[in-house]
């Protein structure tokens, strides 16, 4: 079947950036249909690292000499690249971390540890990446507040008409949800989420790490009061991500990691902090690697973020179109409208493990497992799902190879 | 042969479709379970002991898993009925492997030993055989 709706996106022209293409597994050439696990890294951001290596590498900040000044500039310019992608306010509201994962505990433990305590209430949903759901129920553990759970309806999507009933009888604190789910796709309404987060009084927490790859994420249209990024899932490197916080509460916040780099002054007797965002930074941080995030931030940008959106939904509903047509296929997750580009779906009776395996023989990747959801994988019964997912340089004819590789498993173990 | 037919090779496929020693048994001498967390299955072992008391008389198991990690434990099932539990608790890995016979990736060849390492939390369990780091290591095989 034809695509019908052409994309504003040349997915051939871009993929040629991506050198990872330019080889072939089991004789095959390679469909990598796992960007929602990382995303493949373009010439351009592999090219900016290894510039800024070469030309202007030094530590950051306090160095008097040009080159940590030429450094300094890089690593803060990196800083203003993901300020202006959220929309955010300031760079003092942009931290770096080391993932999103890093993200999300801080906010668990700087500002939970200190705010939480018997009788209040924290909110996550069914759909979380463990990233979010296990720093808030050891954090809610920690404190004595309790946690509790938005749950999914069979269609992986938020059922949002008794959020009242989930408040009653306690003090809710924390509401902390994805905007997109890594597992399923689901786009969640975290507008709505963080309205009713602030009626209540709570802080509003977004993972946006699977997000931020495939729409435009503005904070302010959010209303969010927390935001967390992972540069490796936007064609970044690996080993940096990103918060974003409101001001006032970070200024509030006890610091998260201590050591060099956060401080104001150190004496024997005690020590102050340092200024917004480096308060929570000790340590040297991902120099390079925020670098590297900021180029494909600039990256994805001349794409797109729209035309990449757009480019998704017609490979989604596309492949869901001819996935359903198999025999004994069980897909999750909500219509292609409001999905990103991600497909769970399970073959009955046949384990993930042994169609991903399959699949990789005809040089096709894709995912296998429990997507570091277990929570949403027993809400579906099962220990593990396949996923294929797709970004800015998938083409249709990978959907082919997935539709005929899983008519293969079929034959093969069905 | 083809990468594809020497992983799903035969043997491989017979055991998947039709494992030896699937089920339940009540009452049985020595148990466990333990989770592979990497793909999240399940495998429960069950073993009856001989009258001499030193002898797996009989195994049996269930849960869920891929091919490889079902087909691998029906096989372990033939493999140690009739045998001494001192000998199965020391059983090299290398022996289940070579009986399995298909070249295996770091992580299928969890899947593949999944069972064997159950089967030695079971013993050590019933009749306190060694538990070698490399298996009580495992965290992911939770004790019952």
């Amino acid at each position: 079947m034809a695509v019908t709706a052409k994309p504003k996106l040349d997915a051939r022209s871009i993929r040629a950036d991506f050198p990872i293409f330019e080889q072939q597994f089991h004789g095959k050439p390679l469909s990598f249909l796992d960007s929602a696990a990382s995303a493949q890294k373009p010439r351009q951001v592999l090219d900016a690292m290894r510039a800024f290596y070469e030309t202007s590498y030094a530590n950051v900040h306090r160095g008097v000499y040009q080159l940590a000044e030429r450094a300094t500039e890089a690593y803060e310019g990196a800083r203003q690249t993901i300020c202006s992608f959220v929309n955010a306010d300031s760079t003092r509201e942009i931290i770096f971390t080391r993932q999103a994962t890093e993200a999300l505990n801080l906010v668990a433990y700087s500002w939970g540890l200190n705010n939480l305590g018997p009788g209040d209430v924290v909110v996550v949903t069914e759909l979380e990446h463990h990233s979010n759901f296990v720093p808030w129920q050891y954090i809610a553990g920690r404190t004595g507040a309790e946690l509790r759970l938005i749950r999914i309806d069979d269609a992986g999507e938020l059922e949002l008409d008794n959020l009242d009933e989930l408040a009653a009888g306690g003090n809710i604190k924390v509401v902390a949800a994805n905007y997109v789910s890594n597992s399923i796709g689901t786009v969640n309404p975290v507008e709505r989420l963080s309205a009713w987060a602030h009626e209540h009084g709570a802080i509003m927490v977004v993972d946006a790490a699977q997000a931020a790859p495939h729409r435009p994420v503005d904070v302010q249209a959010l209303d969010c009061d927390f935001l967390a990024l992972s540069s490796h899932k936007l064609c970044g490197p690996t080993g940096v991500g990103a918060l974003w916080g409101r001001r006032e509460l970070l200024e509030k916040m006890e610091p998260f990691n201590l050591g060099g780099h956060m401080i104001r002054k150190v004496t024997l007797e005690r020590t102050t902090w340092g200024e917004l965002p480096y308060k929570f930074e000790a340590g040297t941080g991902p120099i390079a690697e925020a670098v590297g995030f900021a180029a494909a931030i600039d990256y994805i940008g001349r794409v797109g973020l729209e035309a990449i959106e757009e480019h998704e939904q017609t490979l989604v509903t596309n492949a869901l179109e001819r996935m359903i047509e198999i025999d004994g296929i069980v897909t999750y997750g909500p219509p292609p409208e409001r999905r990103a580009g991600i497909i769970s779906f399970n073959l009955d009776g046949i384990h993930p493990h042994d169609v991903a395996q399959i699949l990789d023989l005809d040089g096709v990747a894709i995912r296998a497992g429990h997507h570091c959801c277990q929570p949403l994988m027993s809400r579906f019964n099962v220990a593990a799902t396949n996923r294929a997912s797709f970004y800015l340089y998938t083409v249709p004819e990978e959907i082919d190879r997935l539709v005929e590789g899983l008519h293969k498993v079929k034959r093969m173990l069905g | 042969m083809t990468e594809f037919d020497q992983l799903y090779r035969e043997v491989i496929l017979d055991h998947y479709k039709n494992p030896r020693g699937h089920g339940v048994m009540e009452h049985a001498d020595a148990q466990a379970e333990g989770q592979n967390p990497f793909c999240g299955d399940e495998v429960s072992i069950y073993v009856s002991f001989g009258d001499d008391g030193d002898r797996i008389e009989d195994v049996k198991f269930s849960g869920r898993g891929c091919a490889i990690s079902q087909a691998a434990t029906s096989m372990l099932t033939e493999m140690v009925k009739g045998r001494s539990v001192v000998e199965i608790a020391e059983l090299p890995k290398e022996e289940l492997l070579e009986e399995i016979g298909i070249p295996l990736t770091p992580i299928r060849l969890k899947c593949a030993i999944l069972g064997l390492g159950v089967l030695k939390v079971a013993l050590h369990k019933a009749k306190g055989t060694p538990l070698p780091e490399e298996w009580a290591g495992l965290d992911e095989l939770q004790l019952t």
